[in-house]
């Protein structure tokens, strides 16, 4: 009972850290905004392909090194902190005076988007045309080994791959009984796994709470007009929220993809919407509300496949939703602001 | 730039229209890859008979839809070399459905009321089919089935018909494989409750196995599209069962086996056709080794048939053709056939001439079809042996 309690515990963590980064991808942007930016869960899946990409192109030996490994999730972070800024920049910020309306459905929008643009073929290709004796790169949507010489991958592509090895799974620890029929297994990368995602939520709450962006940034989401008035350059912390976000998305992603070694474009949509559930478990605009709801969502699912069945774990997740908003609309560490007139 | 050349494509293309593609075999050789000059798309005139198909290019089980159409593919041009049907040549329609019930059927109705289409060949899924038959039966427009067993599909009417074996038979071969075979006593079943094609497999093996004296110790589920498994299997690791069936598909099949492996479950693994797709062994890696499955064809089977077949897919696709592509090409087979001897191209004519198929030497075993429009034909059972499919036994019925 104690180890069943001990491995179904290691595994609600393992997914609750995951949700937690992104879930404050959503909750940062609601606080700035009040915006659900609903294309988050799909940065995030642009950042697993980048960091695939990357993976790939380091080759087995190089991405399993430290330095690869750094590398693949800084690559990731940048690329999609520069995606979440022209998202920002491009399909919000021309709205931001729009009724909040037009912006929701432009997020659902982007997110669509990126899903289903990432699932076409898309590669260009060198062409060897023999009459003419020339060679010349060429668009085609027939897919190629990745990173090949005389074929680059531009879209993925539908199909589910195989996120590439950057950590050999290892057991970690393992406890079992004396005549062993039971057991618990912590493996090396949900070790690793929840140290990042810990790290990250440090160098977030040191960053929001510990310097002057962390500030200004604390201020636009409090009021953004007396914001704006007092000098804080508004655009500027907004973008860089969104950036934030974004980034940290990309980190979840790959943990993602170190735990469950699958990547697929649709991945975003069914990871971002448990993440979005959890930011309103926890009250969304509350980055240690995202954290804890994250957590919760996590260990409630794990919970349910451990007593009831699996059939019901999404049903009472989102079940668990619903109570939480009825008895606390303002979400469990949200506070209530009285609507003025 | 890249990104913001991405996200230009992505746009352009989420927000167009349904990908139309006429069928234009694409040779899988990366180095010579097609050019965009695409030939003109047949027209439904009279000079060229249009048959339609729905299938998922992609989404979640797009390796199936792309084998399917090329193997529908390869029938249409061997027909058409061998001078067509009637003295005109056949062309097909090809819609993505993207893998969702809801896209199949609206595909459907393009397919009859815009295209005029004579015969409807999909989907893959069995969920998929369920929700295009309706259609297909009303405007008395023949639909075959490749590869969808749930025996719901064939049910929704007399226009309904399909070239592979149901869903009972597959879970009754491998519930008869595990017992008699394997000897297994304890088994336990991870299903995913949102497929009709694995709670109709699921079903099936659970009575069988029961009745051959086995027992089922535990049934977990899971929803397509789920990658997180380990609270599933930690609850199956704890009965210790001898066999794990996973009726599931592929891609959820490779996370199941790879994470079974992590949490230290050792159990055989089995399943169904779903698992079919090369991608298995990508996704899946070893973890999938020494699982059983049950399936339509086999690429060892020896009979010239399938060794003719498999010379000219690979001479055609440079990859050996799976089972979905092997029942593509039987129903494709199948309705070319129908054509050639209905009296007049009519949907009524057609479907006359489907219904009295009779020992029709498909790829994937010999095909009569039966008064409820299903075919009488055995079964594979393969195993999984480094990074392969392996034809251990056929089970009859």
């Amino acid at each position: 009972m104690i180890y069943d309690l001990a491995q179904h515990l290691i595994n609600a963590m393992a997914a609750g850290t995951i949700y937690a980064l992104v879930a404050l991808g959503y909750t940062m942007v609601y606080g700035v905004l009040k915006l659900i930016n609903f294309a988050h869960g799909d940065v995030m899946m642009v950042g697993v392909y980048v960091g695939y990409t990357v993976a790939f192109l380091l080759g087995r030996e190089a991405a399993s090194s430290f330095l690869g490994f750094i590398a693949v999730f800084l690559v990731a972070m940048l690329v999609c902190a520069a995606l979440g800024f022209l998202i920002e920049r491009f399909a919000y910020r021309p709205l931001r005076e729009k009724p909040r309306l037009t912006a929701l459905i432009t997020a659902i929008g982007i997110s669509f988007a990126l899903s289903y643009g990432f699932q076409l073929d898309a590669t260009v290709a060198k062409v060897r045309d023999e009459t003419a004796q020339t060679e010349s790169w060429q668009l085609s949507s027939t897919p190629c080994g990745m990173g090949s010489g005389d074929c680059v991958t531009l879209l993925p592509g539908a199909a589910a791959r195989r996120f590439p090895t950057i950590i050999e799974s290892k057991e970690w620890l393992k406890f079992s009984n004396a005549d062993e029929t039971s057991e618990v297994r912590l493996l090396n990368w949900q070790v690793l796994s929840f140290l990042i995602a810990i790290g990250l939520l440090v160098v977030l709450q040191v960053l929001v709470y510990g310097t002057k962006f962390g500030k200004a940034m604390r201020a636009v989401s409090h009021d953004h007009r007396t914001a704006a008035l007092l000098g804080i350059p508004v655009d500027t912390v907004i973008a860089g929220t969104f950036m934030l976000g974004s980034a940290l998305a990309a980190g979840a992603g790959i943990l993602y993809a170190i735990k469950d070694k699958q990547v697929q474009p649709l991945m975003g949509m069914y990871v971002g919407l448990k993440a979005f559930v959890a930011a309103v478990i926890g009250g969304i605009g509350n980055l240690q509300g995202a954290v804890a709801g994250a957590l919760l969502l996590g260990l409630c699912e794990e919970l349910v496949v451990w007593f009831g069945s699996s059939s019901w774990r999404d049903a009472v997740a989102f079940g668990f939703l619903i109570i939480v908003l009825l008895f606390r609309p303002e979400g469990l560490f949200g506070r209530a602001v009285a609507e003025k007139v | 730039m890249r990104l913001s050349l991405l996200l230009a494509c992505a746009a352009v293309f989420a927000f167009g229209c349904e990908k139309k593609t006429v069928e234009q075999p694409k040779p899988n050789d990366v180095k010579q890859p097609v050019t965009d000059t695409k030939p003109p798309e047949p027209k439904p005139s009279d000079d060229v008979l249009l048959l339609g198909e729905v299938g998922s290019l992609t989404g979640s089980e797009a390796a199936f839809g792309i084998s399917t159409r090329d193997g529908i593919a390869l029938a249409i041009d061997e027909a058409n070399e061998a001078g067509g049907v009637k003295g005109k040549k056949l062309a097909v329609r090809v819609y993505d459905d993207q893998s969702k019930p809801e896209e199949a059927a609206s595909a459907a109705t393009r397919l009859i009321t815009q295209d005029k289409v004579l015969v409807i060949l999909g989907e893959v899924a069995s969920t998929n089919s369920l929700a295009m038959a309706p259609k297909a039966q009303e405007a008395k427009v023949p639909m075959i089935s490749p590869s969808s067993t749930n025996p719901k599909v064939t049910e929704v009417g007399d226009y309904i018909f399909r070239v592979c074996f149901i869903d009972p038979f597959q879970g009754y071969v491998m519930a008869k494989y595990a017992r008699e075979e394997l000897k297994y006593k304890d088994v336990a079943i991870l299903t995913d409750k949102k497929s009709a094609y694995s709670e109709g497999l699921t079903d099936v093996f659970k009575r069988v196995f029961a009745e051959m004296g086995g027992k089922v110790v535990g049934i977990e589920s899971y929803a397509k599209g789920d990658t997180d498994f380990r609270a599933q299997l930690t609850n199956i690791k704890k009965l210790k069962p001898q066999g794990l069936y996973v009726p599931g598909y592929y891609q959820d099949v490779a996370v199941i086996a790879e994470q079974a492996k992590e949490l230290g479950l050792k159990t055989t693994m089995m399943g169904g056709d779903g698992w079919d797709s090369a991608k298995l062994f990508e996704l899946g890696g070893s973890a999938v080794e020494g699982s059983f499955v049950s399936n339509h064809y086999s690429a060892d089977d020896p009979s010239p048939r399938v060794q003719e077949f498999i010379k000219k897919y690979q001479a055609k696709y440079k990859t050996t053709p799976d089972s979905l592509a092997a029942l593509g090409y039987d129903a494709a087979k199948v309705a070319i056939e129908a054509m050639k001897r209905a009296s007049e191209l009519s949907g009524p004519a057609i479907r006359d001439q489907i219904a009295t198929t009779k020992d029709f030497p498909g790829v994937a075993g010999t095909i009569t079809l039966d008064e409820k429009r299903n075919p009488v034909k055995p079964a594979v059972v393969l195993k999984v042996e480094g990074g392969k499919f392996k034809y251990v036994s056929t089970v009859a019925q």
